[in-house]
C-alpha cells in the first residue's frame, strides 16, 4: 500500500518535472513532429503491419509513401547537388513575387486609400479582380512571358498584391483622426502625414498581412512551375507524380513547406524589429 | 489693440451624410475674442458645441458662417499661430516619447540634432527626462498627458487651445498637471484657450470664463472676469473667499443650461 503511494508520488514528480511547460515547448514540438513520422512509418511500411484498409501490403506505400525513403530522397538531393538549381529558381520566383506584389500593394494601396475619387472609380474592378481565381490566369501568362520564370513571378504577384492591397487600404482607413489632426496642428504637410503619420500606421497591418503573402508567393511559385516548366521544385514534383513516384512527391513537399517555414520566420524577425512600438500583452515580470 | 484670437459671429451646422434634410446647428452665432497673452476657460454642459468652436479656431473646421482672425488677419487653412492639445490621445504611438516630442520641429525642417536637444529639454520641463526613449504604451495616462503638453508647447505657438486636457485623469495627477500648466504659462505668457465642464478648474486658471449655452445653437451666456491674484495654486485658490463667491455667482447662471443639456442628452 505504502509503496504504491510513493510508486504514484514518484510517477507525478516525473510528469511535473516534464510537463509541457514555456521552458520545454521545443522539445514537445520536435516530439510532437517524430510522432507524426512515427505514425507515417508504421502505416505505411509494407512489412510492419498486416494490411488495415488495403487489399495489398505495398498499397499504403504506393499512396502515401514512406517516410524514410522521402528522407533519403531529401538526402539525395542534397547530397548529390541535383536540388539547388531547383530550389534556387523557385525561391527567386517567390522572393520576386513576394517584393514586387508587396511593394506595389502598398503604393497602390494607400493612392486609392487617400484619393476617395480614384477609389470610388476603381472599387468594382478591385473587387471583381480579387474575385477573380487567379490560377486561371497562368496559361495567359504563359502566353505573355514564356515558359521561364517570369510567367511564376507573374502568378504569385497577382496572389500577393490583392493581399497587401486590401491591408493598406484598410490600414490608412483606420488611422486615428485625432493623431492626424494633432500631426496637421504641429506643421506637416501632406507628404510629411504621408510618410510620417499613414506609411508607420498602415505598416502594422501590412505585416499582419506579409505572413499570408509569403505563402502564396509559393503557390504562385510552385503552381506555375507545376502548370508549365522546366526547373524547380514544382517541376520536380509533376515529374515524379508523372512516373508515380509518390516519394519524391513527398520530399518535394517537405522541402518546399520548410522554406515557407524559414520565410516566414523572416519575416516574423522584420515584424519584430520594426513594430517594438505595438504593445504587447503581459509585459509584467514575475518577480 | 487687436486680439489674438477673435471669432466673429461663427455659426456652425452639420448636415447627415444620409439625409441631407437632417441639419444639426452645434454652434449659432458666437462671438469669443482672446487678447495677446489671456487665458480664457470657456465651459459649458457636455455635448454643447466647445470642441466644434475650438476646432474652428485651430482652422481644422470651416465654419457656416462667421470669420476667424488671428491678429487681426483672417485664418485660411489650419492656424499655424496656434498649438493644440487634445482631449484623446494624440501621440503618434510608433514614435517614441522623444520624438513625438520634436515631430513639429522635424516637419519644420530643423536639424535633428538641434531637435533633440531642444526635446530632452522639454521632456526635463515636464517632468520626464529619461522617459524619452519610452513608446507612449508604456506612459502613463498622466504622463502621455505631458509628452503631448511637451509636443504642443515646443512650437512655441503664441495661441494654445486645449480642449479638455486633463478631463482622462484621476483628481490627483490632475491638480498636479495643473499646476504645471500655470507655471509653463506664467514663464511665458501665451493666449490661451481653455475647454472645460468643470467650473472649479475653470475659475482656478483663467483670467476670464466665458459661459456656453446648452446645445443646439450652442452661443455665449455670461462672460466673467476672474480677478484672483497670480501666482495661483488650483488646491489653495479653492479655499478662498472670492473663488468661492465666484464660483456660486456663474454656477448659479450656468445652472439652468447644464439642466438643460442634462435633460437633451437623456432623450437622445
Amino acid at each position: 500500500m505504502s509503496s504504491n503511494n510513493k510508486n504514484s508520488g514518484l510517477r507525478r514528480s516525473l510528469w511535473s518535472r516534464i510537463a509541457p511547460r514555456q521552458g520545454n515547448l521545443r522539445v514537445w514540438q520536435v516530439m510532437l513532429l517524430l510522432l507524426a513520422f512515427g505514425l507515417w512509418h508504421v502505416f505505411t511500411s509494407p512489412t510492419l503491419l498486416p494490411p488495415l484498409y488495403f487489399d495489398d501490403n505495398n498499397k499504403a506505400a504506393f499512396f502515401f509513401g514512406e517516410p524514410l525513403k522521402v528522407l533519403s530522397r531529401l538526402w539525395d538531393w542534397f547530397v548529390g547537388g541535383e536540388i539547388y538549381q531547383h530550389l534556387w529558381i523557385t525561391l527567386v520566383e517567390t522572393m520576386l513575387a513576394f517584393l514586387i506584389g508587396t511593394v506595389s500593394g502598398v503604393i497602390i494601396g494607400l493612392w486609392l486609400a487617400l484619393s476617395p475619387m480614384a477609389s470610388a472609380i476603381c472599387d468594382p474592378y478591385i473587387k471583381a479582380l480579387n474575385a477573380m481565381p487567379r490560377v486561371i490566369l497562368a496559361p495567359i501568362f504563359f502566353v505573355w512571358f514564356g515558359l521561364g520564370m517570369s510567367s511564376k513571378v507573374a502568378l504569385g504577384v497577382t496572389l500577393v498584391f490583392f493581399i497587401v492591397f486590401f491591408n493598406v487600404y484598410q490600414g490608412v482607413k483606420e488611422v486615428s483622426p485625432v493623431v492626424l489632426a494633432n500631426a496637421r496642428m504641429l506643421g506637416a504637410s501632406q507628404r510629411q502625414l504621408l510618410r510620417y503619420v499613414y506609411l508607420p500606421s498602415a505598416m502594422s497591418w501590412v505585416f499582419a498581412s506579409l505572413h499570408n503573402a509569403v505563402g502564396l508567393a509559393f503557390v504562385g511559385a510552385v503552381v506555375g512551375e507545376y502548370l508549365g516548366s522546366a526547373a524547380g521544385v514544382g517541376y520536380l514534383i509533376h515529374q515524379a507524380e508523372g512516373v508515380f513516384d509518390i516519394n519524391t512527391v513527398f520530399a518535394g513537399i517537405l522541402l518546399l513547406t520548410a522554406f515557407a517555414l524559414v520565410l516566414d520566420w523572416i519575416v516574423g524577425i522584420a515584424e519584430k524589429r520594426l513594430m517594438v512600438w505595438q504593445p504587447k500583452s503581459g509585459e509584467t515580470e514575475r518577480i | 489693440m487687436t486680439a489674438a484670437l477673435a471669432l466673429e459671429n461663427i455659426t456652425c451646422t452639420f448636415i447627415s451624410r444620409d439625409d441631407r434634410s437632417q441639419r444639426y446647428t452645434a454652434v449659432g452665432d458666437t462671438t469669443l475674442r482672446v487678447e495677446a497673452g489671456e487665458f480664457v476657460s470657456v465651459v459649458g454642459p457636455t455635448g454643447c458645441g466647445k470642441s466644434t468652436l475650438l476646432n474652428v479656431a485651430a482652422g481644422l473646421l470651416l465654419p457656416s458662417s462667421g470669420e476667424v482672425r488671428v491678429f487681426g488677419e483672417p485664418l485660411v487653412g489650419i492656424n499655424r499661430r496656434a498649438g493644440y492639445l487634445f482631449q484623446s490621445e494624440a501621440l503618434m504611438p510608433w514614435r517614441n516619447a522623444l520624438d513625438n516630442v520634436t515631430a513639429g520641429l522635424e516637419f519644420r525642417g530643423v536639424a535633428l540634432p538641434e531637435a533633440q536637444a531642444c526635446g530632452n529639454d522639454w521632456l526635463r520641463r515636464v517632468g520626464l527626462s529619461g522617459f524619452g526613449h519610452r513608446y507612449p504604451h508604456q506612459l502613463s495616462g498622466g504622463q502621455r498627458k505631458r509628452v503631448s503638453l511637451a509636443q504642443t508647447l515646443i512650437m512655441d505657438p503664441q495661441i494654445i487651445l486645449m480642449d479638455e486636457p486633463f478631463s482622462a485623469l484621476d483628481v490627483q495627477t490632475r491638480q498636479l498637471m495643473e499646476n504645471e500648466l500655470l507655471e509653463l504659462w506664467q514663464a511665458d505668457r501665451k493666449s490661451v484657450v481653455f475647454i472645460t465642464h468643470d467650473l472649479e478648474e475653470a475659475i482656478a486658471l483663467s483670467d476670464r470664463v466665458v459661459v456656453l449655452s446648452a446645445g443646439p445653437e450652442t452661443h455665449p451666456i455670461g462672460d466673467y472676469v476672474i480677478d484672483l491674484p497670480r501666482p495661483r495654486d488650483v488646491l489653495e485658490i479653492r479655499m478662498t473667499p472670492r473663488f468661492i463667491e465666484l464660483h456660486s455667482q456663474i454656477w448659479h447662471a450656468m445652472k439652468d443650461e447644464v439642466l438643460k443639456g442634462y435633460v437633451q442628452q437623456q432623450q437622445k
